[in-house]
């Protein structure tokens, strides 16, 4: 029977199918719901690590202990988890190893647009590239095979357009694999300077037999019809030219490191003109080009951003774009905001009213950026912001003054390590934890800090406020970040403090099914002196025409517009 | 056949692309649907693409090639218009909503749009989705009104759209949604 699967979906069928037991990851959009959807199967073990350093090393463990097991992650966080797969490289595995890496093609979602492709080059492993849900589920499936065959960990690259579309994927039953027995093998998994440099033998030999492999292998396949143009190209690469171009030669390739020679060159001795389309960077067209064989790729096709079939078309055949139809005035964009009622906000404005230098970090929150809010001064990567805030107090002093701002998911997953950093290091910078009891951005999955599992059950929960005095934060104050000028006077009085100090900003994300505020915001037109105050919070609910006026389809009630207003002109009207 | 779906996160796109998905599985096409998730749900302009016929490659539909444009929302029917082939039909829901830049002021909202649509030669059909969702119990089903108008353009069986709305809405607000399919549906098709 064939379902209409998301391509996450269709990764995590494709695992159950294989009989993988484990899995561990952290949640990043366009990879999140890989794990999600594998928690519901009874026969999969998942669970949310802290970070996916640590989801990378449980499921090293497991596949060490001998079952097929799985790591999921965004690209940037294999950054994270680098560590532990470049030596896994030289363990390899036991039982079969695939992380799944998702990229982010056109940066819908993310800070960076870096190519994944690269890591299982430097790393020497075995990358796998589905371009649709149908290859996403085989695709898995084959993973965990050729993982145990070769031993090594297999990376599954996944890019958003084939993470997040859906399409039709043939169901087949769960077939259970048997535990590898576990033996002591400290040649093997301890990675040693002795050991590791036997290792990096193995791990030669490897690459050169995967290379073998994709020679021959399945994934890698050659459909020559017209010999005018030939292309190469895996992944979106591959749909996007198949779309504009169903008649021309491809190779497709399922195997994206390492890549295939033998194959290539006969390939395009077949062709009159070779292409490689291929989104980010140059991966293929570089290996092509290495070989000696005359290619174009990024000398047509962009560097930067999603490629489109239109694009493949106009540059290779020379087709004219198609007519269009625009209205003759401007459009004003609209760029993602914090939502109605979303806790963050009371908290921007307050660090802007007060012209504080703020170091941001990766979460809804960073739409705080915005304007109007526009609080924060700089986001790196996760966990950036408290490192950076004490680097500024090095630098320049503490006028201005500099928090750190960092959710409470995020704090766990690598924001701790830089609050020690500023306590070991005397440091006397702010650090701002907005705890939301929950994972905002990538749409609600629970943490170390929301006293709930992947699963659902109930587990231990960690207590922020003694983690921060542990790593020797004395001054420790927790405050609502809706009551305005309560929020205010705490962040003067910890800014101030000539030592660490953290504020743990406490309120649930507004789109929680526990939070229900009752009654609507309403304008008393005849007290209002159309200050604007309350526009400067920036809710999408609250709008200016001849005064203001409140959408009441998208105010939630939550009271902050109530809060900042000073001549009593905002109030909550009757629930209705 | 090429189906954009714009409006704004928090509107209800994906279950309407999700609903419309499966309409077109179960007519026994090649099926792909488009989702949009994470930052950019967050308020911001979202847009999903069901595509479907004999073999479909690219989950994406680009310029120039939507046989129907679903719009939520009237600045975002003309933010997605480029997509409308030539002879495509744009339905839209009679509402505005204020994106960030004009709430702030910096820009304005354009006023008269379904007019300026019209008289950029474009095949508009506007639906008063969100009076009729009140009608049907509630602001929410307006992504559902809207499917309901969308089928009426489809000239495909009715069962069919119902049967897809209750394998995806869960069976307590199923009265209500089928109520506003039918209202969106006898809005178009009248």
């Amino acid at each position: 029977m064939k379902e209409l699967l998301l391509g996450n979906a269709a990764v995590a069928r494709g695992a159950y199918e294989a009989g993988a037991k484990v899995f561990s990851s952290y949640p990043g959009t366009p990879s999140t719901e890989i794990t999600e959807f594998a928690a519901k199967y009874d026969e999969i073990y998942a669970e949310w690590a802290p970070n996916e350093k640590v989801a990378l090393e449980v499921a090293i463990g497991a596949s060490v202990a001998g079952v097929r097991s799985c790591a999921c992650m965004k690209h940037v966080g294999l950054n994270v988890a680098a560590d532990p797969l470049f030596t896994v490289g030289y363990t390899g595995v036991r039982g079969g190893l695939v992380v799944c890496v998702a990229d982010d093609p056109g940066m819908h979602s993310s800070q960076n647009e870096q190519d994944s492709r690269h890591y299982a080059k430097a790393a020497k492993v075995l990358m796998l590239e589905p371009s649709d849900s149908g290859e996403c589920k085989a695709f898995m499936k084959e993973a965990f095979v050729l993982s145990e065959e070769y031993d090594t960990p297999v990376i599954l690259r996944l890019s958003t357009r084939v993470a997040h579309s859906q399409s039709l994927v043939e169901m087949e039953p769960r077939v259970e694999v048997a535990d590898k027995p576990y033996e002591k093998d400290a040649m093997k998994y301890v990675m040693m300077p002795a050991m590791a440099r036997k290792r990096h033998i193995a791990v030669e030999e490897r690459i050169d037999k995967l290379k073998a492999l994709a020679e021959n292998c399945a994934l890698n396949t050659v459909e020559i019809n017209d010999t005018k143009i030939g292309i190469i190209a895996a992944g979106t690469g591959y749909v996007y030219a198949k779309e504009a171009l169903p008649s021309a030669s491809f190779l497709k390739l399922g195997i994206v490191n390492p890549l295939p020679e033998k194959l290539i060159r006969s390939f395009a001795e077949k062709v009159d003109k070779l292409y490689v389309i291929e989104e980010l960077d140059p991966v293929i067209e570089n290996h092509v080009k290495a070989m000696g064989i005359s290619v174009e790729g990024k000398s047509c096709m962009p560097l930067i951003g999603e490629i489109t079939a239109a694009l493949v078309k106009e540059k290779l055949t020379g087709a004219a774009k198609s007519e269009i139809k625009n209205i003759a005035e401007p459009i004003p964009v609209r760029p993602p905001v914090l939502c109605p009622g979303c806790p963050h906000r009371g908290m921007h404005y307050v660090l802007k009213k007060l012209g504080l230098r703020v170091t941001g970090d990766i979460g809804c929150y960073t739409l705080g950026a915005m304007e109007p809010l526009a609080s924060i001064d700089t986001c790196v990567c996760m966990g950036a912001g408290i490192g950076m805030a004490h680097g500024m107090e090095l630098a320049k002093g503490r006028e201005p003054k500099t928090v750190a701002i960092i959710g409470d998911s995020t704090f766990i997953h690598s924001g701790i390590t830089g609050l020690i950093n500023t306590v070991y290091n005397k440091g006397t910078s702010t650090t701002i934890i907005l705890d939301n009891s929950i994972t905002g951005m990538t749409g609600h999955q629970d943490n170390p800090t929301t006293g709930k599992t992947l699963k659902g059950e109930a587990t231990k929960q960690v207590d922020l406020e003694a983690l921060c005095h542990a790593v020797g934060v004395d001054r420790v104050s927790i405050c609502d970040p809706f009551d305005v000028d309560a929020f205010e006077k705490v962040v003067r009085e910890e800014t101030a403090a000539e030592e660490p100090s953290v504020i743990i900003a406490q309120r649930p994300c507004a789109l929680l099914k526990s939070v229900k505020y009752e009654g609507k915001a309403c304008v008393d037109k005849e007290a209002c002196k159309n200050c604007k105050a309350c526009m400067r919070i920036g809710c999408p609910a609250i709008s200016f025409r001849d005064g203001v006026v409140i959408d009441k389809s998208l105010c939630n009630g939550c009271g902050l517009c109530i809060n900042v207003c000073k001549f009593h002109a905002l109030s909550k009207e009757a629930a209705q | 056949m090429n189906i954009l779906i714009a409006g704004v996160g928090g509107q209800g796109t994906l279950l309407a692309s999700r609903i419309l998905g499966h309409v077109a599985v179960k007519q026994g096409y090649d099926v792909k649907v488009s989702e949009v998730h994470g930052m950019a749900q967050r308020g911001g302009s979202v847009v999903t693409y069901v595509k479907f016929g004999e073999k479909v490659y690219s989950p994406i539909i680009e310029d120039g090639e939507a046989d129907i444009i679903l719009a939520f929302e009237e600045l975002e029917a003309c933010r997605y218009l480029p997509a409308l082939k030539k002879g495509g039909k744009l339905l839209c829901s009679r509402q505005c909503i204020d994106p960030m830049p004009v709430i702030t002021g910096a820009m304005q909202y354009p006023g008269a749009i379904p007019e300026k649509l019209k008289a950029a030669g474009v095949d508009i059909i506007m639906v008063e989705a969100y009076r009729l969702a009140k009608e049907a119990g509630s602001e929410k089903v307006v992504n559902v009104v809207l499917i309901g108008a969308l089928a009426a353009l489809m000239h495909l069986d009715k069962e069919i759209w119902l049967t897809s709305i209750r394998e995806t809405v869960p069976p307590k607000f199923l009265e209500i949604n089928c109520k506003a399919f039918t209202l969106g549906y006898e809005s178009v098709a009248k």
